[in-house]
């Protein structure tokens, strides 16, 4: 359009039935083909839990979560060319108060894995996770490493794993996709053993390790204790 | 041609042969340790300030690489790995041996400020103490750790506790400090900002930053363990595309192909190199995009078309990578001695994928001038803020984009040539602005030189004899390097020099592996950039460093 002309609206190319309808209250825009379809009972039957988990199911708000290289390909999936949010799970929410999934993408060291604790911790009810690559299976590549906790599974509890260093986002993809599955389904994320929890210090057994640091750490601090001889 | 450095021969410009050195450094040297790379002087380590003054000042040794420190049966030991600035090809090693009972040294930081950061990190790992350090605490492991995990006698079954410390909300009243009126905030190490897992202890005056210190280690894989515990042929380089992970992989994995090649004395094909260099300029493009797009949303969130841009073009660089490669990310491409397979049949199809790649970027660039660098609420943004005078970068041992958008003209490519970047025609990109804008624009033209580069490489690989193309030099199937030889060899990542100390003690394993991040004394920066500005001002000099935790916290 060039500039010189002012901008008029062509009439006759503006479909006004639906506005004028809704200007003078007489139609209703929330009407559909498929409302219509219900007839004169407009009810369906279904139990609370199926519909509330089919809810839940088809549209979840990831946490933005970015821990190492598998964050990279999982930005790549939210991006442009494999857009999660065609799922309707492609929100990714920088609190994770307002978080539904949790997607763990990359290792967990000794440092962060409280931190990812206890993010885990504010996430409310309901909530999923994804763990994202080898590392959150079991330390993957750096399993023999001295400093990394051997998967995801020894902080919180993990719906989906997604095998892969790294998986490619069309994997992460239908990771998402099955784990939507089953939320809508009903089905329970698996029981999991849990051996690191945050506790306070002075809750921990009383052994050489802790009396050496009894003076540097309060006692109500919140501490996680690995027991690496006997991870996995 | 542009590859050729201006002369400016002063002093420390003059290349001293060993025996000046020694001769300049006088009574200070007890004996030679000469390394593959440098010649090395062994000093007693009370002695540590005054040699490297020296070396700083009177020979013009003004880059302190690295600081890589390691335990021998009878003693410890740091190597501080000099290098000048105007010329990296001159390097010196300094050696300095600690009691083995008593690990004491004296610290460098005086003379060279990055050596803080690199001096507290051979305390963590190595358990050598310095003497004189302002605050040697640990930084890659949790304060409460127990041993020095590269340590010999380090058992790594015993059990370890992790603190998770409880910050009062800053906003109340008993969490500010009264009498100067500060506030405490933290940021991270989940923050959308970070990049990854970084914590930054913020203090606040107002909105003004008083004073920023990164808390690192939230990523530290133990890299160097892993290396170590690895055979030089195959074990080892998987491990580099995962240092700089942001697609970077074949710049990573040719700074250990450097480093190890040129300890066992491996000659690699041409046309090898060939390949190499065109792939690693692939991965410098991919990196660059992403660190042009998250910078973007760093300093508006509304610059997500630019995000979508920039992803997209990682994709179409990616497509190539993987048709090269096999792999989207994790390339392990390099073997020692050259490339693991040739370019993907039909060559044709290959090549002209490239060149419409490479026909359409500037057409992309062009279109990031228009949304980003042009853009007025950009501008306001980034220039100006987040200075980093050029002594103060060369001080901390920055490098990459971040130094030479500070006009540092320093890049090893040219500097201290490796591959076939001698023989084609592309130049050093720097910038003079010393700021936010000037880093992102030196990544943006450092984009078209690497398409330049990757053009050249496309015709010479079109013409290149059928029966010449050689991947692969004969490599022996285990590689044993010489007892007690030792290297440094650096590269230039897509962040700056990365460089890899192995030495080796006679087996088919290094005795001792150490990578120099470049984003590790670049981040190191940050306070400088950060502290007196605004508090957006450090989440785009954080942006601007591009830092990648998986290289910083290796």
């Amino acid at each position: 359009m060039s500039s010189d002309q002012p901008f008029i609206t062509d009439e006759s190319q503006v479909v006004t039935e639906t506005r004028d309808a809704r200007m003078t209250g007489q139609g209703d825009r929330f009407n559909s083909r498929l409302r219509e379809a219900f007839g004169s009972s407009p009810f369906i039957l279904t139990k609370f839990d199926k519909f509330l988990n089919w809810c839940r199911g088809s549209s979840m708000f990831m946490l933005q979560f970015g821990i190492a290289c598998c964050s990279i390909e999982m930005m790549h999936t939210y991006a442009v060319k494999h857009d999660l949010d065609r799922f309707g799970s492609g929100v990714p929410r920088a609190s994770p108060r307002q978080a539904d999934v949790m997607i763990v993408p990359g290792t967990i060291v000794s440092k962060f894995a409280p931190r990812m604790k206890r993010v885990y911790d504010q996430m409310p009810e309901p909530k999923f996770v994804v763990g994202m690559g080898s590392c959150t299976i079991s330390g993957g590549p750096f399993q023999e490493g001295y400093n990394v906790i051997k998967g995801a599974e020894e902080v919180i509890p993990i719906d989906i794993h997604v095998p892969g260093c790294p998986p490619r986002p069309e994997a992460l993809v239908y990771g998402v996709v099955k784990l939507q599955e089953r939320v809508a389904n009903g089905e329970a994320a698996p029981v999991t053993v849990k051996p690191y929890e945050l506790e306070e210090f002075s809750d921990l057994e009383r052994d050489e390790l802790v009396d050496k640091l009894a003076d540097q750490i309060d006692d109500d601090e919140l501490v996680m204790r690995y027991n690496f001889a006997d991870s996995p | 041609m542009s590859l050729e450095r201006p002369d400016s021969v002063d002093d420390a410009a003059i290349e001293r042969t060993p025996d000046e050195l020694e001769a300049l450094l006088g009574d200070l040297v007890v004996d030679r340790d000469d390394h593959l790379n440098a010649p090395g002087f062994v000093i007693r380590p009370d002695t540590v300030q005054e040699t490297l003054r020296t070396l700083k000042e009177q020979a013009g040794y003004d880059h302190l690489s690295v600081v890589s420190a390691q335990e021998y049966e009878n003693r410890y030991e740091s190597i501080y790995h000099l290098k000048k600035y105007d010329d990296p090809t001159q390097e010196v090693s300094i050696v300095v041996p600690a009691d083995k009972d008593d690990p004491v040294s004296e610290s460098a930081e005086p003379v060279f400020r990055t050596a803080d950061w690199h001096e507290r990190e051979a305390y963590d790992l190595i358990g050598i103490e310095y003497d004189g350090h302002p605050d040697l605490r640990r930084i890659l492991l949790p304060e409460t750790w127990q041993g020095h995990p590269l340590s010999m006698d380090y058992d790594k079954d015993r059990p370890q506790i992790a603190t998770l410390p409880e910050h009062a909300n800053p906003l109340e009243d008993h969490h500010k400090d009264a009498e100067s009126d500060t506030m405490f905030l933290n940021i991270g190490p989940h923050h959308p900002a970070t990049h990854g897992v970084l914590h930054l202890k913020t203090v606040l005056d107002g909105e003004q930053v008083a004073d920023v210190e990164p808390d690192i280690g939230y990523l530290h894989r133990s890299e160097e363990q892993m290396a170590q515990s690895g055979t030089y042929r195959h074990q080892i380089m998987p491990y580099p595309d995962r240092w700089d992970y942001i697609s970077a992989g074949l710049l990573n994995e040719w700074a250990y192909a450097r480093a190890a090649e040129d300890l066992a004395d491996i000659e690699v094909p041409e046309y090898a190199q060939v390949i190499r260099t065109m792939g690693a300029e692939m991965c410098r493009i991919a990196a660059h995009m992403l660190a042009l797009a998250t910078f973007a949303l760093d300093i508006n969130g509304d610059f997500t078309a630019t995000f979508m841009y920039a992803i997209n073009d990682r994709e179409r660089v990616q497509n190539l990578l993987e048709d090269l490669t096999g792999q989207r990310l994790m390339f392990n491409y390099f073997r020692l001695g050259g490339v693991v397979w040739d370019l993907p049949e039909p060559r044709e199809e290959f090549f002209s994928n490239t060149r419409d790649f490479l026909d359409q970027l500037p057409g992309s660039i062009e279109e990031y001038h228009n949304l980003i660098t042009s853009n007025e609420v950009f501008q306001m943004r980034t220039i100006d803020t987040g200075v980093l005078p050029p002594e103060v970068a060369k001080n901390y041992g920055a490098t990459g984009p971040v130094a030479r958008a500070s006009g540092v003209d320093y890049d090893l490519r040219r500097d201290d040539p490796y591959g076939y970047y001698d023989e084609l025609d592309w130049d050093v990109v720097t910038e003079e602005g010393c700021d936010n804008f000037s880093r992102l624009l030196v990544r943006m033209r450092e984009v078209e030189e690497s398409a330049k580069i990757i053009e050249q490489c496309v015709d010479l690989l079109e013409d290149w004899p059928e029966d010449e193309r050689t991947i692969q030099a004969n490599v022996p199937r285990t590689l044993r390097p010489d007892d007690d030889t030792e290297i440094y060899r650096a590269v230039e990542g897509a962040k700056g020099e990365l460089g890899i100390y192995i030495r080796a003690d006679g087996t088919d394993k290094p005795a001792r592996f150490k990578i120099r991040s470049p984003c590790f004394s670049n981040l190191q920066t940050l306070p400088e950039m950060a502290n007196g500005e605004y508090i957006p001002d450090v989440i785009a000099a954080l942006g601007s460093l591009d830092i990648v935790l998986g290289e910083v916290d290796r």
